[in-house]
């Protein structure tokens, strides 16, 4: 293990060296690297990941959204890379403005298509350069973007065959009792607290 | 079926059509709608949509405890479900900052690899089946009815069993069953050269799979692949061997690869896998250790139930668990393990609170399938199902 973390800490190094001004700030916690770049560089930041031979990251994994309503910065897009080559795993973050266009990766990795489509349908995060961005996972002609933290879990709309009509039909949701989201979150447990006393120790 | 899609062209001649494929075919594998674009029998373009099983399960997610969070996971990958839960758990201890007994990492590796081959027997007899060839599909269902029942035993429940926790796994083996899993082990090799002797030499079969989808190691690498769809291109990346999680550092098996990365290919590996599998397998029961199966910290693990009738602190915690649940330490990670579909990661953002404030899954089918339209072009019509059947693809995980 000692070795895959100094594997880490030169990649770390020589990403610091070749596009210091770019990272905002990184981090190696848990055997993970992580690099959060501002969104102008992410496409020479991911150039640089494909082909410096100390990354050589092939592989884009996964793409996810993150929201954080109250950033100013509101979403996250996280992009997970893997080298097979040095058995490696770079995370790379990038901070957006509500509507803020990101450059898509779908010209270096072909698989960011359909990731980008997700980001897009579940977030509303747009990426400029897509060849396709339609919505993937939710129902045709479908508003919103239900991953947000300020989408209700159960959303607006239902559905139902309507029997008179002849096809389904689409209805605000009417419950007969609201879903009861039940905060058990108690102040003074766990290893939240815990961690809060040892810092305010410090 | 259902409504034109907007994204289908107007005629250009006689020849070109476009047509609408599932979401109700029994070769979609479950609720894939393919729009094709057709050139007499070949396909020009083929664009998948997806969705039609989508659950919300990232947004449920958010909205419980880790606990609860279990179950889902499940219902992901239907066919292999407590390969998922690993994935998760795992993500939460190393968030958590434990590590689950040396017992249970065994069960979990153990039960792992009978999930792997409960999916894989799944994926190669139906693909067989898509492709003509009924019976292994009437074998292979049998043998799965054995490891569904080891299931059963160990967890209540034949598919959704809820079984691996964060901590190690919620009960330890009823007596008996390593001899019975042992038992399987013996007889298991049989459906395979069964399967093998109608399957691998077949004309038909190899008609209908050699040479068709053929995907090379760089594609197959751009396109995100995993797994065995991956191995077959000749790529030899396994998670249990390049980045290994709990005791599959210490087990000894070897990693099939594939040549041209076609369908047949593809069949070829998961057939090897199966047998590799049982090898571990062996191991696992040879080597299980005795001791606990979860963590002693009852803070994040429920106390015995005989505590609880003499022990008042037991009682509270476990009350506490059931209702708050236990709380994680601010922080993320991505852990991955190696499905039987490929690599399937978690990406969990914890805020310090008792709930997920983000929990991102990455399926394997997902960037499978994105490929289809690489793979099928060119290609006949009758083809596209056996290179659906070779991807493994399942849409509980696919659509979440």
């Amino acid at each position: 293990m000692d070795s895959k973390n100094s594997q880490y800490q030169t990649l770390l190094a020589s990403l610091q060296e070749n596009w210091g001004q770019n990272i905002l700030e990184s981090s190696f916690e848990k055997e993970e690297l992580s690099v959060r770049v501002t969104a102008e560089s992410l496409l020479s930041s991911v150039v640089f990941l494909k082909e410096n031979p100390n990354c050589l990251c092939q592989c884009l994994m996964d793409i996810a959204g993150v929201d954080y309503p109250e950033r100013e910065r509101r979403f996250d897009v996280v992009y997970q890379f893997l080298s097979l080559k040095h058995n490696l795993r770079v995370r790379l973050k990038v901070g957006v403005f509500e509507n803020e266009i990101v450059p898509s990766l779908t010209e270096f990795y072909p698989s960011a298509n359909w990731w980008e489509r997700e980001v897009w349908d579940l977030y509303g995060v747009p990426f400029g350069g897509h060849p396709d961005l339609r919505r993937i996972l939710t129902d045709y002609g479908f508003e919103n973007h239900p991953l947000r933290k300020d989408f209700p879990l159960t959303g607006f709309l239902e559905v139902r065959y309507d029997e008179v009509q002849k096809r389904v039909v689409y209805e605000p949701v009417k419950l007969d009792q609201a879903y009861r989201d039940f905060d058990f979150l108690s102040p003074w447990e766990g290893p939240l607290a815990q961690a809060s006393a040892e810092r305010e120790l410090k | 079926m259902t409504e034109t899609p907007s994204s289908a062209l107007p005629l250009k001649n006689n020849e070109q059509y476009t047509l609408n494929f599932g979401p109700q075919h029994p070769a979609a594998h479950g609720v894939l709608r393919l729009v094709l674009e057709l050139d007499g029998e070949v396909i020009e373009r083929a664009d998948p949509h997806i969705g039609f099983l989508h659950r919300g399960t990232e947004k449920l997610i958010e909205h419980k405890t880790y606990t609860q969070a279990i179950p889902y996971f499940d219902r992901l990958d239907y066919v292999s479900p407590m390969c998922q839960e690993h994935a998760f758990a795992l993500a939460v201890e190393k968030l958590l900052g434990i590590s689950a007994p040396l017992r249970a990492q065994y069960i979990r590796v153990l039960f792992s690899e009978i999930t792997r081959i409960l999916n894989h027997i799944l994926n190669v007899t139906t693909f067989a089946l898509d492709v003509g060839a009924m019976t292994p599909f009437l074998w292979g269902f049998e043998e799965r009815e054995i490891l569904l029942g080891f299931y059963e035993r160990v967890s209540g429940a034949r598919f959704h069993a809820n079984y691996f926790r964060p901590g190690g796994v919620s009960l330890d083996l009823p007596k008996g069953l390593l001899e019975d899993i042992l038992d399987f082990v013996k007889k298991f090799p049989k459906f395979l050269e069964d399967t093998e002797n109608v399957l691998t030499e077949n004309r038909i079969f190899k008609g209908r799979t050699v040479d068709i989808g053929c995907i090379n190691g760089t594609d197959a690498l751009q396109w995100g692949f995993s797994g065995p769809n991956l191995r077959a291109s000749g790529v030899p990346w396994d998670l249990r061997k390049s980045q290994p999680y709990d005791v599959y550092e210490s087990m000894i098996f070897d990693v099939p690869i594939g040549e041209k990365g076609d369908c047949y290919d593809r069949y070829l590996v998961r057939m090897e896998e199966m047998r590799q599998s049982l090898r571990i397998i062996d191991q696992c029961v040879q080597e299980m250790p005795e001791g606990p199966v979860m963590v002693e910290n009852h803070k994040i693990t429920p106390p015995k139930r005989a505590d609880m009738k003499v022990d008042m602190a037991s009682m509270i915690q476990h009350f506490k668990l059931y209702s708050e649940g236990y709380h994680v330490l601010p922080g993320e990670t991505y852990t991955v393990v190696e499905a039987p579909k490929g690599e399937f990661g978690v990406f969990l953002i914890s805020d310090g609170t008792n709930k997920p404030y983000r929990c991102k899954i990455r399926a394997p089918g997902f960037a499978a399938l994105q490929a289809t339209n690489f793979l099928s072009k060119g290609h006949m019509i009758a083809d596209l199902t056996a290179i659906i059947g070779s991807l493994d693809i399942v849409f509980g995980e696919i659509d979440r």
